[in-house]
């Protein structure tokens, strides 16, 4: 926002409220009201107006108080602007980013608690990042800005709450399309994105001190897709467990799995394996949420599957 | 907000519909109610309007605008007959008997400022000044097209006449539009955006959320119902609880006008006023304008639903023709000055059959191409 004035936020409390999980803290103070805009409760119509003005050429961002609400956007996200530099030839490039907290929260029950990542990764035209650390999620949300396509970035509301070192250079900017080897590893491969990577990373220590040396593999883009990292850590390790918030179901965990198995089918020495939530909606009860989602133990249990312990 | 409102030449047809749902145009009287007498009374009023307006304006922007409409009206009339011989595919829904509409909307606004409409949308492609020849290559699906052979006739698009495109999803365009005159705003540039839509598009939410915004964000943004009775083969009667559109703006405190779609300078004055409103207070207007749809909704829908005494009736109220009958009654053009104009018309439409035949078709590498204004390393590969 400091380096380029058409840049500007808008959507619901992020202004006066500082943000509904205080994302936008000293943004209203640093640029006015002009550039920090509070918006009535209007997914549809704020969405389309982002959209709108990125025709024009304004860069807006536009924050979801989460990405369940974007559920009422869709139509101008993905019938908008996923197709407005197509069908107009490539006269309208559509550059925003919808951003917002996606997938569980804490026992916030069915409506609340969705991952839509592979809803938004099935349309070309658009472009999907999944931050998992705050270092990443400050130099991808700098280049989705950047950049002249449409961005869904999609932060997670139980990790707001985690600290990371943050690069303090102004250039500092990670590239959308290349993914991020989490730790290194030799036995198996995770491949983990958002909230599961620093679930991951605790089962892949766990694990260590069995002997097990897994590597986690954080493709922190889902469109585009590194798929050549992730083919290359299982052309080395020949096991793969994929670990992910969303339902199962069409999902990106399936999408990455069929692309290794046409990829590098060959290389693989046992089935890919997926955790995913369960296939239901989020339940309220503490135990069933648990139940629901993946967790360490879960994850520990899958690559002891991969392997064969 | 009160002085905004335009008294209605008379209140406005119930449309029918209703009663009319059988197969097959009805040979018999429609249920709507048509008073000769009123009706012969209403069309002398719009022709005295017309009259008084004739003065006030310049030969030049006169003949344009019986241009642009006579353009339309053939060149949609072309169209047709080109999708009938398989040249022109999918959806192809024409403008005829709306042409007063975009073209007396559009002669009332600055080059600079934007246009947006629905898939319904050669009539203001056309209007904007994106050429006969362009529009014609797009509904071909060539690569002389306006929008590259990609959006077809739904979705026209051209950058350089300011025109935002023609969009596929009821409503949709609303917010877009909204975000087009909040950009505007943010800018400065005391632009105006100006966005169309059909009557059945006001029961989309899109539309109740963009007025929200536009009135309390104070949005130069003028929006146009183009109500012309019908969505698809549905009357307005059939789909709306509360059928005088223009009213709908009050629930947001926004102005409104009602106006007479068949009178084109009727809503180039309206527009103009509502631009004014746009440009000098930076505040929307919803005017409501009163249309007929004389085709069916798209190209292979006969229009069943309706008697061939309604159309009729819609057609002896046609726009082009009050408009070209005005203009010789005050002296503006002659017998032969409009037969000279229809001939250029002619022309230019003919003109549009032969660009968009010989137009390449799109590469076939063009179908990756456009899907990212930054593609992705090997994307579409
Ligand atoms: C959201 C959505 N629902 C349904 C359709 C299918 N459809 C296309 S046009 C149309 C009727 C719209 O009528 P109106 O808004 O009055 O515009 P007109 O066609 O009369 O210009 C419908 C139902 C659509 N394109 N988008
Ligand atoms: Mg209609």
């Amino acid at each position: 926002m400091q380096r380029d004035e058409n840049v500007f936020l808008l959507g619901e409390e992020v202004a006066a409220y500082q943000g509904a999980y205080k994302v936008s803290k000293g943004l209203l103070e640093e640029f006015g009201e002009k550039r920090v805009i509070d918006s009535p409760i209007t997914e549809l119509g704020f969405a389309g107006l982002g959209v709108g003005a990125a025709m024009v050429g304004l860069r807006p961002v536009i924050e979801f108080m989460t990405f369940n609400f974007s559920i009422l956007a869709t139509d101008q996200i993905v019938n908008s602007a996923a197709k407005m530099l197509y069908m107009s030839g490539g006269q309208f490039k559509i550059p925003i980013v919808f951003r917002g907290p996606n997938g569980s929260a804490y026992q916030v029950s069915s409506q609340h608690s969705q991952a839509l990542e592979s809803w938004y990764a099935h349309f070309p035209g658009l472009k999907v990042v999944m931050p998992s650390t705050a270092a990443d999620a400050k130099g991808l949300l700098k280049s989705a800005i950047r950049d002249d396509d449409p961005v869904i970035f999609m932060e997670q509301e139980r990790m707001y709450g985690m600290k990371g070192e943050v690069p303090d250079d102004p250039d500092f900017t990670i590239p959308l399309g290349v993914a991020d080897i989490k730790r290194e590893g030799k036995d198996a491969t995770i491949v983990a994105r958002s909230l599961t990577v620093p679930l991951a990373l605790k089962a892949a220590e766990e694990l260590e001190k069995e002997g097990v040396s897994v590597e986690v593999v954080d493709p922190r883009t889902i469109r585009p897709l590194d798929i050549d990292t992730i083919i290359r850590s299982v052309q080395k390790t020949n096991r793969v467990v994929i670990v992910e918030e969303s339902h199962a179901f069409c999902g990106v965990g399936a999408e990455i799995s069929a692309q290794i198995m046409e990829r590098a089918f060959d290389y693989l020495d046992a089935p890919v394996k997926r955790i995913s939530s369960a296939d239901a909606p989020m339940p309220y009860a503490k135990n069933l949420e648990q139940l629901a989602l993946p967790d360490v133990a879960k994850i520990v249990a899958a690559v002891r599957e991969v392997l064969y312990l | 907000m009160s002085e905004l409102k335009v008294k209605p030449l008379k209140p406005r047809d119930q449309p029918a519909g209703q009663a009319t749902a059988a197969a097959g145009v009805a040979e018999t009287e429609s249920t709507e109610t048509v008073n000769p007498e009123e009706l012969r009374e209403e069309h002398a009023q719009r022709q005295q309007h017309q009259h008084q307006q004739i003065e006030e304006l310049d030969q030049e922007t006169l003949q344009k605008i019986l241009y642009q409409m006579v353009l339309i009206r053939r060149f949609e009339e072309k169209a047709a007959e080109a999708y009938t011989l398989g040249k022109i595919g999918g959806f192809c829904h024409l403008y005829i008997g709306q042409e007063a509409v975009a073209v007396g909307a559009l002669s009332a606004i600055r080059d600079d400022d934007y246009v947006m409409t629905s898939y319904r949308d050669h009539g203001h492609a056309l209007a904007r000044g994106t050429s006969a020849d362009e529009v014609m290559a797009e509904l071909y699906g060539k690569a002389g097209g306006c929008s590259a052979g990609k959006g077809g006739s739904m979705h026209l698009f051209d950058r350089d006449a300011h025109f935002l495109g023609g969009h596929g999803i009821v409503g949709g365009q609303i917010p877009l539009a909204t975000g087009v005159a909040f950009a505007a705003k943010y800018k400065g540039t005391g632009q105006v955006s100006l966005v169309f839509f059909g009557e059945a598009a006001v029961n989309q939410g899109a539309l109740h959320e963009s007025f929200n915004m536009a009135q309390l964000w104070k949005l130069p943004c003028v929006y146009f119902c183009e109500n012309n009775q019908y969505g698809m083969g549905t009357s307005l009667a059939r789909a709306m609880s509360l059928q005088d559109v223009s009213q709908k703006a009050h629930a947001y405190g926004m102005a409104s006008e009602f106006v007479d779609g068949m009178d084109v300078l009727a809503v180039r004055e309206a527009t103009a006023r509502a631009v004014a409103r746009a440009r000098d207070e930076s505040l929307p207007t919803l005017i409501e304008v009163r249309t007929y749809r004389v085709m069916g909704h798209s190209m292979p829908d006969p229009g069943n639903y309706r008697t061939r005494a309604e159309i009729e009736k819609h057609q002896e109220r046609d726009p082009v023709k009050l408009f070209s009958d005005s203009l010789k009654h005050k002296g503006v053009m002659d017998d032969a000055a409009i037969k000279e104009l229809e001939d250029r018309v002619r022309a230019e439409v003919e003109h549009s059959i032969k660009f968009a035949e010989e137009s390449p078709l799109p590469a076939p590498e063009e179908l990756y191409t456009n899907v990212y204004a930054n593609p992705p390393r090997g994307y579409g590969q």
